[in-house]
């Protein structure tokens, strides 16, 4: 690693391989900063050193992966793996570590491809273990193709139906599907259906995952209403509602999943604007056409900065790079618009089925909001729900200020994994908008760093300390 | 809302602990007050700092106070009907070399002489017993027994709550727009409507240079954005605060685990945007600071750095007391070390307000000794 490049990418999933490999070869130095140890992401996790043999298991989409990956390798793109980037200052430094060793990079362009996280799923008995999110469940599937045997896979959205699919497909037993799609969402997304059926392939796929899962005898059950994953030392079972009835299925290990939201904690430690979506129920990235935000010489590309799925996230990194390259002088405008040109007709395609989508699978808010008062809520410091609204009763507005009511999001995680609950709650029991009460604000350094990596940065203080 | 009056016997300007502190203690003289915040209680200096209660090393002027703060924080329960986490282990400040060591013993030669008998030097045998966990290569320290740390978090709750509960009344998000005196009262329009009172209490931190000058005073504030960063929880390793003769390290584990780390680096802030920026140089020497004196702290993490706005003055005491115009106090500018004065600095004004003296020496805070530059 150099201490300076012209351009250097965060994330080497979709968004940031194609962004890699697009910035290279026009003369800028270009580095990919990214913690996993391949080129791939959440999507295309280990796609290089897949262990299974047979394609059907984790489906062609995944395989597709494949092409960016030697993209990339054949770009000139300087990739670091093992690489986690703990800052992105205003001024484009990045803290990064690499081998316990860590140090500060600059960069003429940032490019942030951080994707998405799971969105948190707070039901009671949520933090028990034997309950981890399908993405997660996912990731061990393709790393190390070992997996959990019957598992209740309890939720709503495209992966984890596609998750619930290959773990069928590698012949691990499922035990049901609890699916919480409410039964109103079909309604509200039939007008968008017209601009969805143009993309009627990909609206198909889903379908016939859950037609073979049904298939294969495994119980689907649709339009559960609420959900408690019961158990002391871990989870022993789920219990569900619909309509009036609560039922009750035994399981040693539950698979969460109510849709993904954009990873947004470097951009919003750097200080980048961000406004509420209404329509995703998360924050979303003030971005422009080439994905910078309001902070010159920072982009961000991919999910990162709103939800719109794999292909649109590469389209959006070759976007974000073509922009990037002409603001640091690598193309002209004119070139920078014609080699862009046939990436935004492939997005605005790829974008036709997000409302869609966002309208069918958007879950509902009695399982984004805690209802009961024992549900945990900021895991790191053990928070339950009952504080955060007791907080609000003796007069705390908003996020950053509750961290000081009642130490929630000051655990490891900073509030990464329950930020949007606790900003939906607060905005909930003072009965105004998401937008008003704001997010958790992140501190540097935004992944933990060890004491010894710190003291140990090759960096000169600004100041030395006074006497005081 | 906007076109109401409000009327009380003081307005405090800053809703820090400095402003809960002196608006508590005119509720207590039966004064009612009005604090006045312009962003919420707590959001700044007060709500970020390190929460170390200590005399080691205080400036002289300031060592009546913190004996007196001290008595205070040993019984802060019977005075916010909470006990802010309040511990006494008693604060350490090591020496690494025999240089350090003799300065540490003129120090305290020095103290000894004003008659301060509080900060003990103790030797290389006793400092180990005292801190196992140390660099073995330190020779002695300073140690001040009685000193400790409280949580600025609960004290900045505890102390806003028992304000409220004595009927102070609290205007958040309201900063203070113009400030004009008419006959005998002083009127302060504000996001929040018009207030008005016979007395005005600027506790305004870091902006408190500013409120200053709109009260007909002068006060050189030099805004500054000291740095801090804490660790996960570990077991605990270490009792006292931990200070260091030779480097810039401040040090304590709290009850949670977690450890505290700071020594005064700064970072930068910018106080018109409610805005801090991190040096990572400054946290790094800081880090290495922390680890020499703490060789098995090397692999903890650091979860999180941050950096307050705070009001610093020039000689590195705070401004404390009467202003110029009559019904003007001052209680700012006390960068790095208020904390622990945030009790006895809340009675010495209201002391001023209701009898106009105070019973402790404050004559070295006056705002008098500023003078404005030449124009």
């Amino acid at each position: 690693m150099k201490s300076r490049y012209d351009i250097a990418i965060v994330g080497a999933g979709p968004a940031g391989m194609a962004a890699a490999a697009a910035a290279a070869g026009h003369g800028a130095s270009v580095l990919l900063l990214d913690e996993q140890s391949e080129a791939g992401g959440q999507i295309y996790r280990a796609v290089s050193r897949q262990n299974f043999k047979d394609r059907n298991i984790l489906g062609s989409d995944y395989y597709e992966g494949l092409d960016l990956v030697s993209e990339l390798a054949s770009s000139g793109a300087e990739h670091v793996t093992g690489a986690t980037v703990w800052q992105v200052s205003p001024e484009r430094e990045i803290g990064v570590s690499k081998d316990g060793t860590a140090r500060m990079v600059t960069a003429g362009q940032v490019i942030l491809a951080t994707g998405a996280q799971e969105r948190p799923f707070p039901v009671p008995g949520w933090t028990l273990p034997g309950v981890m999110t399908a993405g997660g469940a996912q990731s061990v599937l393709k790393s190390s193709a070992l997996a959990a045997p019957d598992a209740v896979f309890a939720g709503s959205g495209p992966l984890l139906y596609l998750v619930a699919y290959q773990y069928m497909k590698a012949g691990i037993p499922v035990r049901a599907i609890l699916d919480t799609t409410p039964r109103a969402n079909a309604l509200r997304a039939l007008p968008h259906l017209p601009a969805a059926l143009r993309s009627i392939g990909a609206l198909m796929k889903g379908r016939r995952w859950i037609a073979s899962l049904r298939a294969a005898g495994i119980p689907f059950i649709k339009h559960i209403e609420d959900l408690k994953l019961t158990g002391t030392d871990c989870v022993t079972g789920v219990e569900y509602r619909r309509g009036k009835r609560w039922r009750k299925i035994d399981a040693a290990q539950v698979f969460l999943h109510q849709g993904v939201v954009p990873d947004v904690n470097l951009a919003m430690a750097a200080g980048c604007a961000h406004r509420w979506s209404a329509a995703q129920l998360c924050w979303h990235a003030e971005t422009d056409a080439w994905g910078e935000t309001d902070i010159p010489g920072i982009a961000i590309a991919g999910d990162g900065a709103a939800i719109g799925g794999a292909l649109a996230a590469e389209y959006l990194g070759r976007i974000a790079a073509h922009g990037a390259l002409h603001r640091c002088g690598c193309l002209g405008r004119a070139e920078r618009d014609s080699l862009a040109a046939p990436f935004r007709r492939a997005l605005a395609g790829e974008m036709r089925l997000r409302p869609f989508l966002d309208a069918l699978f958007r879950p509902p808010r009695r399982l984004r909001i805690p209802q009961g008062d024992a549900t945990i809520v900021c895991r790191c410091e053990e928070v339950p729900a009952a504080l955060i609204r007791e907080s609000v009763a003796l007069g705390c507005l908003g996020p950053n200020q509750l961290k000081s009511f009642s130490r929630c999001g000051m655990g490891p995680c900073q509030g990464r994994f329950c930020g949007l609950t606790v900003s939906e709650m607060i905005a909930e029991a003072r009965g105004v908008g998401v937008a008003e009460v704001g997010a958790l604000r992140l501190r540097p350094p935004v992944k933990p760093l060890m004491l010894e990596e710190l003291a140990a940065l090759a960096v000169e203080p600004v100041s030395m300390p006074g006497k005081r | 809302m906007a076109s109401s009056t409000h009327t009380a016997d003081a307005i405090v300007i800053g809703g820090g602990l400095h402003g809960c502190a002196a608006a508590l203690y005119l509720a207590r003289s039966g004064l009612r007050s009005i604090i006045v915040e312009k962003d919420h209680v707590g959001r700044h200096a007060s709500g970020v700092n390190a929460g170390g209660v200590r005399r080691l090393g205080r400036a002289l002027p300031e060592l009546p106070l913190a004996d007196a703060a001290l008595a205070q924080w040993r019984n802060i329960r019977d005075l916010v009907d909470d006990d802010c986490g309040f511990a006494s282990p008693g604060q350490v400040k090591v020496a690494e070399t025999e240089a350090e060591l003799q300065a540490l013993k003129a120090r305290r030669e020095t103290l000894l002489a004003h008659g301060f008998g509080h900060e003990e030097i103790i030797d290389a045998k006793q400092l180990r017993e005292l801190v196992p966990a140390l660099a073995p290569h330190c020779v002695g320290a300073m140690r001040v027994r009685g000193d400790g740390h409280a949580d600025p978090f609960s004290t900045m709750q505890a102390f806003k709550r028992k304000a409220l509960s004595l009927g102070v009344r609290i205007f958040e998000r309201a900063p203070v727009e113009t400030l004009q005196k008419r006959g005998g009262t002083w009127r302060v329009t504000s996001a929040r409507g018009g207030l008005e009172a016979p007395v005005i209490v600027n506790c305004a931190g870091a902006w408190g240079g500013r409120i200053a000058g709109m009260l007909g005073d002068y006060a050189p504030v030099e805004v500054q954005a000291l740095m801090l960063m804490i660790t996960e929880r570990l077991k605990p390793f270490v009792k006292p605060v931990i200070g260091a003769q030779g480097r810039s390290l401040s040090f304590k584990q709290f009850g949670n685990g977690t450890v505290l780390i700071g020594g005064g680096y700064r970072g930068r802030a910018e106080p018109e945007r409610n805005l801090t920026h991190l040096d990572f140089g400054g946290l790094a020497a800081n880090a290495a600071a922390a680890a020499a004196l703490f060789p098995a702290m090397r692999g903890a993490r650091i979860l999180r750095c941050w950096a307050g706005i705070e009001g610093h003055m020039p000689d590195g005491i705070p401004v404390i007391g009467a202003g110029m115009e009559e019904g003007v106090f001052h209680a700012f500018g006390f960068s790095a070390h208020g904390f622990a004065l945030s009790p006895i600095v809340g009675k010495i004004i209201a002391d001023l307000v209701a009898t106009g003296a105070a019973d402790l020496p404050i004559g070295a805070f006056s705002i008098g000794r500023f003078s404005r530059p030449a124009a």
